[in-house]
């Protein structure tokens, strides 16, 4: 036996890894030490879906997303659908009605038309179904094995409405925690495609417009502290970086959580946390306590959020942490990096 | 969720908990072997449903963490090459040799693949018959059938393109090493189920005789674990050292014969290194001489011999529940999960990080 001194130690990389793009840590790390040092500004340091800006006595929210899925189709949706639904999801979290959308599409060399031609179609699809017109576009095609198919970064423009400030920053210990639906469904239906891996039951993408349930929510009245969209990292993700933000912490019930029996077992099977898996048609959103149960109602009794949940509160202190199961608590970590099933 | 909530019920939990209390008169050291049971039990939070006196000891069974640099070193060379697909799973990635890691090879142009299973390698083998495909082989006895059956259809077939690099370990000539110190630190064992399941039982008799030290093979739900547990406490209070099998669903007696037939036909034990352990003779599997043109270790290698880095890190003596993690001078200060000096701070897994989230969960 030697001494404990070989252990396995991880390594600064000097270039960009895969492991950076999984929207955890490493994300946070990366985009930390590049742009966000960079651009330093007030709107950027509120850590939000999207920036809002005041002017001439307007609220105006913008939000930029770039779309890289495989593969383009998936169960429930591809990736036209994917990122006009992302793009009206993040101006959503800022409470801001989405106005307009623009679009930059990078194709590779040798893609089919017909491919081109639907993802076309099913962006337009889902910008008319809630009302929201692609206005401005721009198109690029790159050599043969330098972009994958295609590549669709989206840019949205919203106005908020309403007197709230919805940002991290707002959370408060006492408030409620709602979670408009079950969890991972969109991660594990394009892992299943991806890898053609075969589960009990086809599992579908839950990608989906959320404007329409943000919008019930004000309409109510509803004091809205934060709402964030449950995209890479998951819940957990989504959860760690507000209570960071808010300097507070979110005790959740593990127990309170929906999450299909399909996408259960999947994870099971990989060694996924369901906590950490993407969606792209859920969010949480944090409101004051005493309209929790309101809020509750609202959101049960739109198409989008019917399965919604009050799944914890913020108290004080930091981090995420969750009642297990069996009863007992744990922590909740923000996932590291890309999501990759475990040997054991 | 069927065979699953059944064994995560918060009812049978506390019972279970309430009867280990009552059994526990004495401070007990029980180590779990297997990292997917240190990883249920961080996931259930299970040391909170324990007595204070009654210490859960992480063990050696990450086949992450074991596995020696100088076989990630060689797979990473391997990997850069041009003409070579390295495929492993998911979890290999992070794993840093000397060097770098496979996420850092891939980002520089190697060709690295994460595959769900070996046999997946094995058709990419056939989709490319121009490349070399390595499949880079870690675990215990239980992943040991399943990369058999590759190499031993690789050569049934003729993918003479297909190679593995093995740096599978076996369990019990670890817990022999774990056990023979005489100032040893660990009262009692969980043996790993899954493993069992594979070699059965009969490997774990002359151990718990020889070191007096009972062993209770045991699954990964909560209540597995807590009935695991609850079984070696009795034993333990009543001064037995005997093997016990609370994982009986899935464990028998003899474990699976075919499975070892398929293991014995393609494997032979070797000496081996483990990571932050050191070598251990007879403690791990090599492809025998038959299967050599799919050995990558005789294709490629031999693996570079290198020297360890230099770290304050000593998940070493952590790994063979000698040191506390929070014994360590850096726990928590120099080394937390966002900056790990080792790979049992890096995952949920890890001991150490384990530690970690549990006393920050405690505060």
């Amino acid at each position: 036996m030697t001494d404990g001194a070989s252990c396995a130690l991880p390594l600064l990389p000097s270039l960009v890894t895969l492991a950076h793009g999984g929207g955890g840590r490493l994300t946070e790390q990366l985009v930390d030490a590049t742009f966000r040092r960079a651009f330093d500004n007030p709107a950027l340091a509120a850590r939000h879906d999207g920036a809002v800006i005041a002017h001439a006595g307007v609220r105006i929210a913008t939000t930029t997303d770039g779309y890289v899925v495989r593969p383009i189709v998936f169960p429930g949706g591809d990736l036209g659908s994917l990122a006009i639904h992302g793009t009206i999801n993040d101006l959503a979290m800022c409470g801001a009605r989405p106005l307009m959308i623009t679009a930059a599409v990078i194709l590779e060399e040798g893609v089919a038309v017909d491919l081109v031609q639907r993802i076309a179609g099913s962006m337009a699809a889902a910008a008319r179904a809630v009302g929201v017109p692609i206005v401005a576009g721009d198109t690029k095609v790159v050599e043969r094995g330098k972009g994958d198919g295609i590549y669709v970064t989206t840019t949205g423009v919203g106005v908020c409405e309403h007197p709230l400030d919805i940002q991290p920053a707002r959370v408060v210990p006492g408030d409620a925690v709602l979670v408009s639906g079950d969890l991972g469904r969109h991660g594990i239906a394009v892992m299943s495609a991806r890898e053609g891996l075969a589960f009990d039951g086809a599992i579908a993408s839950d990608s989906q417009p959320l404007w329409a349930p943000v919008a019930a929510l004000l309409e109510a009245g509803i004091e809205v502290h934060c709402l964030r969209d449950l995209t890479r990292g998951g819940l957990a993700m989504a959860l760690v970086e507000i209570a960071a933000t808010a300097r507070v912490a979110i005790e959740l019930r593990e127990r309170a959580l929906a999450v299909d029996p399909a996408v259960h077992g999947a994870c099971e099977v990989l060694g996924l946390d369901p906590l950490h898996v993407a969606n792209e048609g859920r969010f949480a959103a944090i409101v004051h306590a005493e309209h929790a149960d309101r809020a509750l109602a609202v959101l049960r009794a739109t198409r989008e959020a019917a399965g919604a949940v009050l799944a914890g509160r913020v108290a004080s202190g930091e981090g995420v942490t969750s009642t297990t199961a069996i009863g007992t608590t744990r922590v909740v970590e923000a996932p590291r990096g890309e999501q990759l099933p475990r040997i054991c | 969720m069927k065979y699953v909530d059944e064994f995560r019920d918060p009812g049978a939990a506390r019972r279970l908990a309430d009867d280990i209390a009552r059994t526990t008169t004495r401070p007990w050291r029980v180590m779990e072997v297997c990292g997917g049971q240190t990883h249920a039990i961080v996931r259930y939070g299970l040391a909170e449903l324990l007595p204070p006196t009654l210490e859960l000891i992480h063990g050696p069974g990450c086949p992450v963490c074991v596995t020696p640099a100088a076989i990630l070193d060689l797979a990473h060379d391997l990997a850069a090459r041009p003409g070579v697909v390295l495929c492993t799973f998911g979890d290999m990635l992070r794993v840093p040799g000397t060097r770098t890691d496979l996420y850092g090879v891939k980002a520089a142009g190697g060709d690295v693949r994460v595959v769900y299973g070996p046999l997946d390698a094995l058709h990419i083998a056939e989709a490319h018959p121009d490349r070399d495909v390595v499949f880079l082989a870690v675990g215990f006895e239980t992943t040991a059938p399943a990369n058999a059956m590759a190499v031993y259809q690789a050569r049934q077939r003729g993918i003479g393109n297909f190679s593995m690099l093995v740096s599978h370990v076996l369990v019990p000539p670890a817990l022999e090493a774990l056990l023979a110190p005489s100032d040893r630190r660990l009262d009692g064992l969980l043996a790993a189920g899954h493993v069992c399941s594979v070699m059965g039982l009969d490997e774990y008799r002359p151990l718990a005789a020889r070191h007096a030290v009972p062993i209770v093979v045991t699954g990964f739900e909560p209540l597995d674990i807590l009935q695991g547990v609850a079984m070696c406490v009795r034993q333990l209070e009543a001064g037995r050292h005997e093997v016990e099998n609370q994982y009986a669903r899935a464990v028998a007696p003899d474990g699976n014969h075919h499975a070892r037939a398929l293991i014995r036909e393609v494997f032979e034990v070797v000496d081996r290194d483990w990571r932050g352990i050191g070598e251990i003779a007879a403690s791990g599997l090599g492809l025998r001489a038959a299967y050599a043109d799919h050995d990558a270790l005789r294709r490629f290698g031999p693996a570079p011999r290198v020297a360890a880095p230099a770290t304050e890190c000593l998940s070493g003596l952590v790994l063979q529940g000698r040191l506390r993690p929070t014994e360590c001078p850096a726990f928590g200060t120099r080394c937390t999960p966002d900056r790990p000096l080792g790979a049992p701070m890096v995952s949920n897994e890890g001991a150490c990080a384990a530690y970690y989230h549990h006393r920050r969960a405690a505060r």
